[in-house]
């Protein structure tokens, strides 16, 4: 794998909680990338992606809200990397941005590391001191994140 | 005082535990440097001037590594005993208040052997507690050999007086980032600051800041000394004190948090303690330790330290016990702790093979005051299978990580291996059998820290009623039940109240928690206590939403074995209740409360556990029937305190004096009965634990439900809501 900035992983949840106005907020609970001095753009990626991950939930209807597929697949591709997006059940989105000179990373390996995410972002949920809502400070959390990212780089 | 003696103590005794983390580090290096110098110097028989503080200090170390038998493994291979003219002539000189201290501290002189009192003219200091406590300096090993060859112990081969009071003057040097040299110790430095250890050594530095608090009158030995050192050595323990802040003894760690929570109003805390860890009391020496440690985590909270040191004081007596071989390991867990960790988690959950949920857990260590994202680090690192509740062992190692924060330990990067809760598990097995005794204990004890008046009527109330039936042991469970009901009742209602009740308890659950009656009698007492909180219920009409709340909220605590009862009989009375209520509302207010009123009052509660009160005890009375006329004679004493109730605001002030003697005589009586009743007491619980399964899996049932009905309203309101919005 390469050390130098070739790998960017972006990992971004997105909440948008369904309020009882009209008002939707998407807003980063987690952001993490490598290298960080890249983060802004990454910023602006995942936003913009998460138009795209609304179609998509959107497009499998309602009548599957309860059994669609978590893993949305990639989202789309430029030229310089692929957004991966995954939703769950409770409306918090991942987005993970790979550079697209990673070829090695394979669809099931994705899942698995959005399958991960998943995970540690439920046992956050579990910690009561957590709202949610909250940016996601825990370490563990973080750990994971850091070693998946190091494990892809 | 001998110049030799006092000179060679001063320094060497005066060494407590590396105030900060770059001392030793500093010490080491300086020393690494100076070791070949020192070495050469090799045995300092100068005479350094010694503060009386730091004579008494040295001296009363001294006399606890000299107490325990000088065997084992130490330092040195030998140890001869030999008399130091110097350090008999100075120990009796110290002898005074080395003897107060040692007959005040049997604690470590029991590990140690009981050995004698005084140093005596065969003065040597046990190795095995001379090596612990230069261990517990904190100070790296190398330093540590450099000092006693420095002082002379390892060319004599033993550590006499001399040499004592000389390795404790260089260990305070070392401490305060001093070469490892004769010349070191020459000159006015601080006490010695030792960290923890197995014979609760006192941090001597510390007390200094404390005394001006003045709060140690009940422990008159150490803090005598204390006293005496703090005049002598004020100057340079406020130097120390800043650097003293994050390294605090751990077992003094619960009483700090002990302290924490006492500050939340645990009068009582102190005596229920009191009375149960009499004979510790006598063995603590920890006073001056946990004043260390109050005073090494003095900056945020200096005021609560002063206020609840004495009540921290007595609580930390029993918990200090050590009965563990890891005098510095912050993260094991002693007896005591394990003990206090126990009888706080059957404050939340009677059940110890079950679980406290996260809300009730985030209430409980949200009292710690602690920051949220500290406590939410504490959770996750606590939290092993992540499944948002804690065990036993969970609950220990959170509580434990808590406390270890609160004296300003920093929190680890990962769960100590001691904090794990198989290995807590493992650890919980035998006390267990322990903990049966203690459970009268712990249940007195909560019941102890309610420090309301009105509790302490619903406990006389309570006591009475029970001395006719239940065990003794049942009615503490009620007692605390009770009280809790009370506190939350009151809690419920009145805003005032609720501030003043249910805040100052750990123990008691929090405001929005229904109180837990375990027994009939306590049942009975609801109806007193319902009485009480019958003029605020107006306030608080529940509807059927607040009670699935409350409800959801009792499935995390083990109810009461009636709770089944009240719930199909609330469920009975939900319409007959709910009128009732109306019509009370405006007579709750007054002070003329009928009896009759009281019965349909107390039916209905919105705490739920009080509505059932009339109609459980009707259904209830076979279990129960020599406590029916009891009941009802209370109730017109409940009317009257109901009465005076409302008329306070506060609810504290208006409390009859009278009911205050009422728990002494039922104390004595629950005591008389304790014995003969942990018997039937277990037989009950067991069969009580048949009931709560069972009523765990229906509430269970019912907590599905609720979820499911949840789950399906919101895919409703997703589905229709408009397709633009997601």
């Amino acid at each position: 794998m390469r050390k130098k900035n070739k790998n960017k992983n972006n990992k971004n949840l997105n909440a948008s909680w369904l309020k009882p106005y009209s008002l939707l907020q998407n807003y980063p609970l987690y952001i993490r990338s490598i290298p960080a001095e890249q983060e802004l753009k990454f910023h602006y990626t995942v936003h913009t992606s998460l138009d795209v991950v609304d179609e998509k939930v959107s497009a499998m209807g309602k009548a599957l809200v309860d059994q669609r597929e978590l893993y949305l697949g990639l989202l789309y591709p430029t030229e310089d990397y692929k957004v991966y997006g995954y939703v769950t059940n409770s409306k918090v989105k991942f987005v993970m941005v790979v550079d697209s000179s990673n070829t090695a990373l394979r669809d099931n390996e994705i899942r698995s590391m959005f399958r991960k995410l998943h995970n540690s972002y439920t046992d956050v949920m579990c910690n009561p001191f957590y709202n949610p809502g909250d940016r996601i400070h825990s370490r563990a959390f973080d750990n994971m994140v850091t070693s998946m990212m190091v494990q892809v780089c | 005082m001998e110049p030799g003696a006092a000179a060679a103590v001063g320094t060497a005794g005066a060494v407590g535990a590396a105030a900060s983390a770059g001392a030793p580090a500093a010490a080491a290096a300086a020393a690494a440097g100076a070791s070949a110098a020192a070495v050469s110097a090799s045995y300092c028989p100068l005479p350094l001037p010694l503060s009386d503080g730091e004579q008494q200090c040295y001296s009363e170390l001294f006399a606890r590594c000299c107490c325990a038998p000088a065997t084992s493994s130490s330092f040195f291979s030998s140890s001869s005993s030999s008399s130091s003219s110097s350090s008999s002539s100075s120990s009796s000189s110290s002898s005074s208040s080395s003897s107060s201290s040692s007959a005040g501290h049997p604690q470590p002189a029991a590990e140690l052997g009981r050995g004698a009192s005084l140093p005596g003219p065969a003065a040597t200091a046990g190795a095995n507690q001379v090596g612990d406590l230069f261990r517990a300096s904190q100070l790296p090993a190398e330093t540590l050999h450099q000092i006693t060859e420095l002082c002379g112990a390892k060319r004599v081969g033993y550590f006499g007086l001399t040499q004592f009071y000389v390795a404790l003057k260089l260990i305070a040097a070392a401490q305060s980032g001093l070469p490892v040299q004769v010349e070191s110790i020459k000159c006015e430095l601080p006490l010695p600051q030792f960290m923890a250890l197995k014979n609760d050594e006192i941090r001597y530095s510390n007390p200094t800041e404390l005394h001006g608090m003045k709060c140690q009158i009940p422990y008159v030995t150490m803090e005598k000394n204390s006293f005496k050192r703090v005049d002598d050595g004020e100057k340079q323990q406020e130097k120390m004190s800043p650097i003293m802040s994050p390294v605090s003894s751990p077992p003094s760690s619960p009483s700090s948090y002990q302290r924490v929570p006492l500050t939340y109003g645990y009068g009582k805390l102190r005596s229920g303690m009191d009375q149960m860890h009499a004979a510790p009391y006598e063995t603590r020496q920890h006073t001056l330790q946990q004043e260390g440690s109050t005073s090494g985590s003095h900056g945020p909270k200096p005021t609560r330290r002063q206020t609840s040191l004495i009540q921290s004081l007595s609580v930390e007596r029993e918990p200090q016990e050590s009965n563990s071989n890891y005098p510095d390991d912050p993260w094991r867990i002693t007896e005591e702790q394990r003990e206090y960790y126990i009888n706080q988690f059957k404050s939340l959950q009677p059940d110890l093979s079950s679980f406290i949920s996260g809300s009730l857990a985030k209430n409980f260590f949200t009292k710690s005051k602690l920051t949220i994202p500290e406590l939410s680090y504490i959770w996750e690192l606590s939290d092993v299978d992540c499944d948002g509740a804690l065990t036993l062992p969970e609950f220990c190692a959170a509580f434990h990580l808590i406390v270890a924060r609160k004296n300003g330990y920093p929190l680890p990067e990962s769960l100590p291996q001691t904090l794990q809760p198989d290995y807590l598990q493992t650890a919980f097995l035998k006390p267990k059998w322990d903990c049966a005794l203690f459970d009268s204990y712990s249940e007195s004890m909560p019941v102890n820290q309610q420090p309301r008046d009105l509790n302490r009527i619903e406990k006389s109330s309570i006591k009475e009623k029970t001395d006719l039936t239940a065990p003794a042991q049942d009615v503490n469970i009620d007692d605390k039940q009770a009280l809790k009901i009370s506190s939350v009742d009151e809690a419920m209602p009145k805003d005032l109240s609720v501030d003043t009740a249910a805040k100052p308890g750990l123990l008691p659950p929090p405001p929005a928690l229904p109180p837990r009656p375990l027994m009939s009698q306590v049942l009975h007492h609801n109806t007193s206590n319902d009485s009480i909180s019958q003029t605020k219920l107006p306030g608080q009409l529940p509807g059927y939403g607040d009670f699935r709340l409350l409800e959801q909220v009792l499935l995390t605590q083990i109810g009461c074995v009636w709770w089944n009862f009240r719930e199909q009989i609330r469920k009975d009375n939900d319409l007959q209740t709910k009128e009732q209520i109306a019509e009370e509302k405006d007579l709750c207010q007054t002070e003329q409360v009928s009896e009759i009123e009281l019965h349909p009052q107390l039916t209905r509660t919105p705490s739920q556990t009080e509505e059932s009160g009339s109609p459980v005890k009707k259904d209830l009375p076979h279990t129960q029937p020599p406590s029916k006329p009891i009941r009802r004679k209370f109730r017109p004493e409940n009317q009257v305190m109901e009465n005076q109730e409302p008329s306070s605001v506060s609810g504290t002030s208006s409390v009859p004096t009278v009911p205050t003697v009422k728990p002494h005589a039922s104390i004595q009586k629950q005591s008389s009965k304790q014995k003969k009743a942990i018997q039937t007491a277990i037989r009950k619980n067991k069969e009580a634990n048949a009931v709560l399964a069972r009523l765990n899996s229906e509430l269970q049932q019912q907590l599905k439900e609720v979820h499911q009905e949840r789950i399906a309203l919101e895919n409703q309101l997703e589905q229709l809501r408009p397709v633009t919005v997601l």
